[in-house]
Formats: structure tokens, C-alpha cells, sequence
């Protein structure tokens, strides 16, 4: 570090600014948290302090649990974000592998159309897919957005891993040629296998958009049974105009659990595919 | 430099068609080259995305010409959804409202992103931490957070409407999403605290890359901590930023579940964006055509940004 950091810059510099940036994240989960722990006796008093808990109660995580399909959603959210995720992985590695690492006739150019198709946002699209869906005659149904969620991922890993595969030699494909192996093997046997910490960041990072989605699953799943935590929460404990606000927030927070605990075990891959997505281009 | 490259490259080549065609070629030797393995490796995920991305794009722009409700006979319109559609007061509020939300949100992320890169680029201790729990806004599913928003924004038992209460500023809090001004402030407000960890953290790994030993002779040249962000970090960090701006930008344009939960468009009309205007004419009022028109309205503004990001990307 270039200076003297005297305790002032410290505090000015470091802790005010980190903790103000701390607070302004964090506090809607703290709010969840609380409101999900008061009955509506407590929530709804006037002269309470919002952000204490005095008789903290599992009420509403207990109807949630018993009232609601809330366990089913969260096993359909799963589900269906576990198989998107390993066929987009898959379907990425197979546009990425070539384009990255073979010469072809049309390489760049393809390269350059996924890149778009990354780009290209679901709102453009989800009028026809809705069409598309309804004439697959799979409305309601999870396989309804097991098969759209990738159109969203698939370019996305694509994409990442192109980056990642670049960074391997072509040294070493071609030793493995030399020795007389065969493209396929040179792949899965010496390429593949060093591209790992890649195929955790965009594994990772697809799983956590698919559990983000949201526009899909509003349009084709409409059964309660079927639904996602997203859907699932906007769509039955908003029920008119009343908000549940106590169920709301205990299924809100429980809802992003899996996320923050799964994500939090990869932080490391999770960063490095954020900015490989977006930085390295 | 190029010209001895030329040179040392043999000059000699067969022509591409007759190699692929050599006689005798077994299926396993076929394989070894490099356009057939790429082919094969690329056809399947190709036609799933001609499948599921490109047809329903050319579908979508086929609907678009056409008057249909969600189960009735279309008629052909021509260009009649457009015309519909320019002589609508809702779709240009809608028109206006995504690009203040977009240019409002992504300056807020923008500038409080490079803060929180800043504050974030130096020693302390649980800094990982610290970096996994900022991004915690981006990774948690939108739509769960927005609803925890909408009851911190409540009027009557919200969070901020409370406190302003408890502290004695008011007595009665304002109607944060029924007012048709605070409601655009609301979404950006919720935008910007989930984008914000994004450019928070892209921008810092820009950071990590800018070379110690540069800040150390400008300091020894006599340069202050604002000349040496101003000259050496801010320069440096610019190609990250036009990325990530870029990037977000997008994004944010066709944001659509955030205001779907948020407002769904209202109070009055007065927070759709173009997404959750295309939404509600397709499905509420079901009326496929318009609403593919009014989805596909927005393709311009992504032509746009794509040419600028090609047209950077090219620079390089």
C-alpha cells in the first residue's frame, strides 16, 4: 500500500463506506427475517418497533409448510433448475469446445451469433414461445420450462466457456495428437478435464438463473402443484389484495436459501464467472 | 514483421475440397478433421437454438403483422400493430418510463458500483466474506427479494414508513408505490440495490489488474490520491466499465419481473416499461399480435447497442 493510512482515512476511506454498502444490501434480509418471526398480532401493531422481535413465532413458517404447496415448489424449482443446468452445461461445452479451439470455415462468425443469442432477452421472445408451447401441447407441465430455460443458459455457457477454453494451450491437444490419440479422446481425456474450475462457474451461475427465472414459469405453469418457489410465492400468498406479508417473508427467505447456501460453497467460481461473462468478452 | 511470417508459412496446399474427398478415407480418419468434428459437436445444441430461440424470434416477428386474440383466427394487418401502437399514449409512457428507468438505474450502478470496487480494492480482514455477502442482492431470486420491497415500501406497515414514523420526521408516510413519481423512483430504487453488486464486482477485478507500481511512481512523482484515480485507475478501468455498462443496460431495458411485481405497471399505467406493457397486452388482454409489436418495438434500441458493443469490442 503507497502512503500512510492513518486511523481517519481508515474509517473514511474502509469502514464507513463498507458498512453503509453492508446495510443497504443486507437489510431487506433482516426485514424478512423479522417479519417472518412476529405474529400478526406484533406485525400489524402500530406501536411496535419494526425491527424488534419481542415474541419471536414460527406460526408462519409452520402454515407455509402445511398450508401451502411451498415444499412442492421448492423440489419443482430443483428439478427443473438441476436438469436445465446439466443439458445447458453439455449443449455449451458442444458450441464452445469447436469454437474456441478448432479453425473452420464460419468459426468466427458463429462465435459472434452466440454472442447475440446471449444477448437477446426472453422479453423478445416469450410472446412466440408461449405460442410455440401451447402448440407442443406441454402448457403446465415442467417440461415446459426444463426446455426454455435453456434457451437462456445454453448461450450463456457457451459463451464463458468459450473464454475458458481459450486459455488452454494448444500445445497440449496437440501432444496428445502426436501420441497418437484421436480428437475425441485429445477432448475428453486432456481438455476437458483441466477446464473444470470453468464448467463450476458456468454450472453455478446457470443453476442461480434458473432459479432466479421467472417470466416462463408465470406463463406455463399454472397449477399450483407444478409451480416454482418464484411463481409459487407471487401466485398463492398473494391471494387479491391481501398480503400474507408473515407467510410472504418466511417464503421468501426460505425460498432463497438453497440459493445462498449453494452459492455460497462456490463464491470463488461464482465471482469468476460473473466477470468472465461479462468482462472478458 | 507480417511479411517474414508470410514467407516462413509452406506455401504449398492441396485444395480443400480434394483433401475431404481423398479416396480411401476410412469414417474414423473423417472424424480427425477439425470442420467434421466441429460440425458434429455443433449440430445438436445449433438446432436446439434454431428451434427454441430462432424460430420463436421469426415467429414473433410474423405474429407481429397479424391480429389475433390468444384463441381466435388471425387476421393479416400488415403493419397495422405498429400504427396501433404509435397513436397509443400508454406504449410511448411506456417507451419513456423504460428509458428513464434504464438511464436513472444504470447511472445509480454505475457510480455506486465504482464506490463499492474502491472501498472493496484494499486490505482488510474477512474481506471474502465481506465480497460474498454485498453480492447476496444480485444472486437471491429477484422476484423474492421484490416482494420483500413491496413490504418494506408499504405504505401503511412498510419498513421505511415506519422509521420515517418512529423518528418523528412525519405522521403519515407517503404512498411509495401508489404515488406515480415515487413509484418510478421505487423500481429504480429496487433496481439499483439488486445491479449494483454487479458492477460493484466486476469493476474490482478491473481493479486488481491495474499495476501497484504505476500508483507508486505517480506518488513519488508528487501526484494526490484523486490525480492518481483520475490518470492511472480510471483510464485503465474504462474498457470494464463500458462492458459491464453495456451489458446492464440491456438488461435493464427488458427488465420485466421487478415492475411485474413491484407496481405491475401501475399505479395508472405509470411505471410500465415496455416489457410489462408488452405483457399485459399479450396476456391480459389477449391480443398476440399487439403485443409481439410491442416486444419487438424494443429490438431497435438492442440493434443499437449491439453495433456500439461490436463497434468498442472491434477497437480493441
Amino acid at each position: 500500500m503507497v502512503g500512510e493510512l492513518t486511523w481517519q482515512k481508515r474509517l473514511f476511506g474502509l469502514w464507513l463506506p463498507l458498512a453503509a454498502l453492508a446495510v443497504f444490501a443486507l437489510f431487506p434480509f433482516a426485514w424478512m427475517a423479522v417479519t417472518s418471526l412476529k405474529t400478526n398480532a406484533e406485525l400489524y401493531d402500530p406501536t411496535a418497533m419494526p425491527l424488534v422481535v419481542r415474541h419471536p413465532s414460527l406460526v408462519h413458517y409452520i402454515s407455509l409448510l402445511k398450508e401451502t404447496n411451498f415444499v412442492l415448489w421448492v423440489g419443482n424449482t430443483m428439478f427443473v433448475a438441476l436438469i436445465s443446468t446439466a443439458f445447458s452445461l453439455v449443449m455449451g461445452i458442444m458450441l464452445a469446445y469447436p469454437l474456441a479451439r478448432m479453425r473452420f470455415p464460419g468459426a468466427g462468425l458463429l462465435a459472434i451469433a452466440v454472442a447475440v443469442t446471449y444477448l437477446v432477452p426472453q422479453t423478445l421472445l416469450f410472446v412466440p414461445m408461449a405460442d410455440l408451447i401451447n402448440r407442443l401441447d406441454l402448457g403446465n407441465t415442467l417440461s415446459a420450462v426444463i426446455l426454455t430455460y435453456p434457451t437462456l443458459l445454453v448461450p450463456f455457457c457457451a459463451w464463458l466457456l468459450m473464454g475458458y477454453f481459450k486459455t488452454v494451450p494448444k500445445e497440449l491437444e496437440e501432444a496428445a495428437l502426436i501420441d497418437g490419440a484421436s480428437r475425441w479422446r485429445a477432448m475428453t481425456r486432456v481438455i476437458l478435464p483441466l477446464c473444470m474450475p470453468g464448467f463450476i462457474s458456468a454450472g453455478i451461475f446457470a443453476f442461480t438463473l434458473s432459479q432466479n427465472e421467472f417470466l416462463y414459469a408465470l406463463l406455463f405453469l399454472n397449477r399450483s402443484n407444478i409451480r416454482t418457489v418464484p411463481v409459487g410465492v407471487t401466485g398463492e400468498l398473494i391471494r387479491g389484495d391481501a398480503f400474507y406479508w408473515g407467510q410472504l417473508m418466511a417464503g421468501a427467505l426460505l425460498g432463497s436459501i438453497p440459493v445462498a447456501l449453494i452459492y455460497s460453497f462456490f463464491v470463488k467460481y461464482y465471482v469468476a464467472g460473473l466477470t468472465a461473462g461479462s468482462v472478458k468478452g | 514483421m507480417n511479411h517474414t511470417a508470410e514467407a516462413v508459412r509452406p506455401v504449398v496446399r492441396t485444395a480443400p475440397v480434394l483433401r475431404f474427398f481423398r479416396p480411401g478415407l476410412r469414417p474414423s480418419e473423417l472424424l480427425e478433421r477439425e470442420a467434421v468434428f466441429s460440425w458434429l459437436m455443433l449440430t445438436p445444441p445449433l438446432l436446439f437454438l434454431v428451434a427454441f430461440l430462432g424460430y420463436p424470434f421469426f415467429y414473433g416477428v410474423y405474429l407481429s403483422f397479424f391480429q389475433r386474440q390468444v384463441a381466435g383466427q388471425a387476421h393479416f394487418v400488415g403493419l397495422g400493430n405498429f400504427v396501433t401502437l404509435w397513436g397509443d399514449p400508454i406504449f410511448w409512457k411506456a417507451a419513456g418510463n423504460t428509458v428513464k428507468f434504464t438511464v436513472a438505474a444504470t447511472l445509480l450502478k454505475m457510480t455506486g458500483g465504482l464506490g463499492m470496487a474502491l472501498a472493496m480494492n484494499q486490505n482488510f480482514r474477512l474481506k471474502a466474506l465481506t465480497r460474498a455477502l454485498l453480492l447476496l442482492p444480485f444472486i437471491v431470486p429477484t422476484v423474492l427479494s421484490t416482494v420483500a420491497w413491496q413490504w418494506i415500501l408499504d405504505p401503511g406497515m412498510g419498513l421505511i414508513n415506519r422509521l420515517l414514523i418512529v423518528s418523528g420526521l412525519v405522521t403519515t408516510g407517503p404512498s411509495w408505490l401508489g404515488n406515480p413519481t415515487l413509484a418510478m423512483v421505487s423500481i429504480i430504487l429496487v433496481n439499483t440495490w439488486r445491479g449494483l453488486p454487479f458492477f460493484g464486482i466486476s469493476i474490482l477485478s478491473g481493479l486488481q489488474t491495474v499495476p501497484a507500481d504505476l500508483h507508486e511512481s505517480a506518488t513519488i512523482d508528487g501526484a494526490g490520491a484523486w490525480a492518481r484515480f483520475r490518470h492511472i485507475t480510471l483510464p485503465l478501468l474504462l474498457p470494464v466499465i463500458f462492458i459491464v455498462t453495456t451489458f446492464s443496460v440491456i438488461f435493464t431495458f427488458f427488465d420485466f419481473q421487478l415492475v411485474y411485481v413491484l407496481t405491475g405497471g401501475g399505479p395508472a399505467n405509470a411505471t410500465h416499461l415496455m416489457a410489462t406493457y408488452a405483457y399485459s397486452l399479450s396476456m391480459n388482454s389477449g391480443q398476440m399480435g399487439l403485443g409481439s409489436a410491442a416486444a419487438l418495438s424494443m429490438v431497435p434500441v438492442l440493434g443499437l447497442v449491439l453495433v456500439v458493443l461490436a463497434l468498442y469490442v472491434r477497437k480493441d
